[in-house]
């Protein structure tokens, strides 16, 4: 019954959605304020109905109803509840499901702060993203529909695949999902701008939050997933280059230049067709990431279900969207025309170079995901691109980004002059490069990466710190450090968010260039060197989870004689899906992780073990949440807060 | 669902990639054994280099490699090697030859056009007649007195 309650509300919703994509569209053309006024109502109507249609759907999950094929397919009453809920968005169909209502809630959270905007570009906003939500309610409704029933029922499920089975990946999927879809806000409001035909300050002061959000939540859903796939795939890697993360990492820097660009809208009311163009390729690239993980066309590690149907589906979505949008962008751009004047050497000019390297390395890893498909399209050649293709490619546009960010960062707006902005930085310059050849020096045969890492790393590091500093402007240092407690939220978010970056940058060349691996039979009783570590084998145990056996080794970890800490790392076998995975055990410190995996007994006695010492490997994740840290600070920034009420008084309803 | 288990299945059954007994005793070999396994693709797998496969084909390889290694190839006669029986899907890196070449050139050359175009862009925003501007905010404001403090 509550399934059907569920079943029932989605197709509501899908017809709700339907009368909110049409009706505010056309009350919006003709200024008639009654038919604009549906789309608030609709919007919180259509979040409603799929919150209970979710809710239907997670109830039965809870309680394990195995008349629901969805719920066989990956559901087992043995399952621990977290994974019983977090089986909800496991699979294709669900996931879905959640996406279509966090897309309603972004549109609605739009009819419910939108008051402040202009009614007619609210209501078309509103519409756009209920256009959005038809396409994907269509697509769950007649292609993946989540309450089908089955004419009878097992006595059991068929259990969640055990790799999803944790914690780190229970969270991952919401937070992704939260990015993606969040970045249908900016399309939204670039649509609803172009039929609006008019972009400015308040317009960018709209986007730039919704576009911030976004990308916090997508950076820490990447952060999250990057982190579990290195402590539960069992060697340590954190990023693949696979299809599916590419899938992410794409919006993920459109986003990036989105909200760098949005600034200079704001402040400057330039760059403003380029940021409608960023706006509609980042939730372009949110689409051509759906389709990516759910066609199948592109084989990954973590994709989902593939069927042909749904690709075509997809694709049907995508080029009708982007197809649409970028129509309107051709007929409608050179509208927006451009105000502030600047100089060649600026802050404008400096996001500018941050936009077209963002852009530019978010095109490279499009193109060296898509391009297996176009050569075998155009030239029937098998190939494959993986990651030694986009470490060659990729890397230097991230290095490019990170020598020019502490410069680009501290120049004032309209006209400035690099020797003037440099002034400040040269300390920051030479102790960088000084330590990064201390490195160099120090670790003599080795790489380079270690070293070029060290000295962007801190380069950015300290480059955000002086620019913070120089915020200050002049007078003693006590009142200097006075003032810089009561800087805008803004400053601070930037300060954060760039040395978060510096963090993962110098972080992930560290992991590449300094991680040391072990990999030998141990007996039991048996202690081996790691790296300047003692690794002792104490036993291994036969141990009984709640829906899995696990062989437990202990091993305990010394330095020199004393003790560090005891390590349980496990080899799980979940007997439904008869299928093993490993369970590292990570000893987590502040310069380095020490990384244990135990393996198969061997046949002449002992096991296979594998040890690693990862420096810095914490540092990758604490520098992602680092950057999403400072997105949030600039997001609570004083102008996001107030600006909306002073523009309240305002008279609205520009002339067209 | 159900084929994505048999791949995870078919790659599960050992527990780990290189595999204790697989590892040459010459660490300078075993390194380079290492570095030619993580340019090639676990073919059976979705994604994945055969050094980092659990896949029992992908310790086929890996024992390949260290094969010729072992006799005395080039670690560019060993790939040639590979790729000679698996086909160049087995290149994670992929080569320079024939149509890549727009692959590799494709990020240096949006590089260089994008360059071009927000060149022209800025020139432009330097030259042009000043738009009819509206009353400073007061952000600008401030902005502005502070720049003729200096």
């Amino acid at each position: 019954m509550i399934v059907e309650l569920g079943h029932f509300a989605l197709v509501l919703a899908f017809a709700v959605a339907i009368v909110q994509a049409v009706v505010p569209l056309i009350g919006a053309h003709y200024r008639w304020s009654s038919w604009m006024a549906v789309g608030g109502p609709a919007a919180t109507l259509q979040f409603a109905l799929i919150s209970l249609s979710f809710a239907a759907l997670t109830y039965a999950f809870v309680v394990s109803d195995f008349s629901l094929r969805l719920v066989v397919m990956n559901s087992h009453t043995a399952k621990p509840m977290l994974y019983k809920v977090s089986g909800v968005w496991g699979n294709h169909e669900g996931s879905l499901l959640l996406w279509v209502l966090i897309l309603a809630l972004f549109g609605a959270c739009a009819a419910w702060f939108g008051g402040n905007l202009p009614p007619t570009l609210r209501a078309r906003v509103l519409s756009v993203q209920a256009l959005i939500g038809v396409a994907f309610l269509a697509f769950l409704l007649f292609t993946s529909n989540p309450f089908l029933r089955l004419a009878v029922p097992p006595m059991n499920g068929d259990d969640l695949n055990p790799l999803l089975q944790d914690p780190g990946l229970a969270f991952h999927p919401p937070f992704l999902y939260l990015g993606y879809v969040g970045l249908s806000m900016a399309f939204s409001f670039a649509v609803a701008a172009l039929i609006e035909g008019r972009v400015d300050a308040a317009w960018a002061r709209w986007v730039r939050p919704w576009t911030l959000a976004a990308w916090i939540f997508l950076t820490i859903g990447i952060a999250l997933g990057s982190w579990w796939a290195y402590y539960e795939l069992g060697w340590g890697g954190f990023w693949f280059w696979d299809p599916v993360e590419n899938a992410s990492f794409m919006p993920w820097l459109i986003a990036a230049a989105l909200l760098h660009s949005a600034i200079v809208v704001e402040k400057r009311e330039s760059l403003k067709s380029w940021t409608i163009l960023l706006a509609i390729l980042a939730f372009g690239f949110s689409l051509i990431g759906t389709f990516i993980v759910r066609s199948g066309v592109i084989t990954s590690v973590h994709a989902f279900a593939n069927d042909p149907a749904r690709g075509v589906f997809i694709l049907m979505i995508l080029g009708v969207f982007m197809g649409g949008a970028l129509l309107l962008f051709a007929l409608r751009a050179h509208t927006m025309e451009a105000k502030g004047i600047f100089g060649m050497v600026s802050r404008e000019s400096a996001l500018v170079a941050n936009n077209l390297l963002l852009a530019v390395s978010a095109f490279v890893v499009f193109i060296g995901t898509i391009w297996p498909l176009i050569a075998e399209l155009l030239w029937d050649r098998k190939l494959s691109v993986g990651a030694p293709f986009f470490n060659a490619a990729f890397t230097p546009f991230m290095i490019g980004l990170a020598i020019l960010l502490p410069l680009g960062a501290i120049l004032p707006w309209k006209r400035a002059s690099v020797a003037r902005g440099m002034a400040p930085l040269w300390p920051a310059l030479i102790l960088s490069v000084a330590l990064g050849a201390l490195v160099f020096a120090l670790q003599t045969g080795r790489s380079a990466v270690g070293p070029v890492g060290v000295m962007l790393g801190l380069w950015v590091v300290l480059g955000a710190m002086i620019d913070l500093y120089t915020r200050t402007g002049r007078g003693g240092i006590s009142a200097r450090l006075d003032r810089l407690a009561r800087l805008p939220r803004a400053d601070w978010g930037k300060f954060t968010a760039h040395s978060g970056l510096g963090i993962t940058v110098f972080a992930v060349a560290a992991m590449h260039a300094w991680a040391f691996e072990d990999i030998r039979v141990v007996q039991i009783g048996e202690t081996y060197p790691l790296q300047n570590y003692e690794v002792t084998l104490v036993s291994v145990n036969e141990v009984q989870g709640p829906n899995y056996t696990s062989e437990m080794a202990e091993m305990l970890l010394t330095k020199n004689g004393e003790k560090v800490a005891t390590l349980y790392p496990e080899k799980r076998i979940y007997p439904v899906q008869a299928m093993p995975t490993t369970e590292a055990a990570i000893d987590g410190g502040f310069t380095r992780d020490v990384y244990l995996v135990i393996g198969d007994p061997q046949a002449g006695g002992g096991f296979a073990v594998r040890g690693y010492v990862k420096p810095f490997a914490g540092w990758i994740w604490g520098g992602s949440i680092i950057m999403a840290l400072g997105g949030f600070l600039s997001l609570t920034d004083r102008r996001y807060r107030i600006a909306a009420g002073a523009r309240r008084a305002a008279t609205p309803v520009p002339a067209e | 669902m159900r084929k994505i288990l048999i791949v995870f299945l078919l790659l599960a059954s050992p527990a780990f990639a290189v595999q204790p007994d697989e590892i040459l005793p010459d660490p300078v070999l075993e390194s380079r054994a290492r570095d030619i396994s993580q340019g090639l693709r676990c073919l059976v797998c979705r994604n994945e280099n055969i050094d980092d496969s659990h896949a029992d084909l992908a310790r086929d390889l890996r024992l390949l490699v260290r094969e010729r290694l072992v006799a005395g190839d080039s670690d560019v006669q060993t790939v040639d090697y590979i790729v000679a029986r698996y086909g160049e899907y087995v290149l994670l890196d992929p080569t320079t030859r024939g149509a890549n070449m727009l692959l590799w050139w494709a990020g240096p050359l949006t590089l260089l056009i994008g360059g071009a175009a927000a060149f022209a862009y800025l020139r432009r925003r330097k030259s042009a007649p000043e738009a009819p501007s509206e009353a400073l905010s007061a952000e600008e404001a401030a902005k502005l007195a502070e720049i003729l403090k200096r």
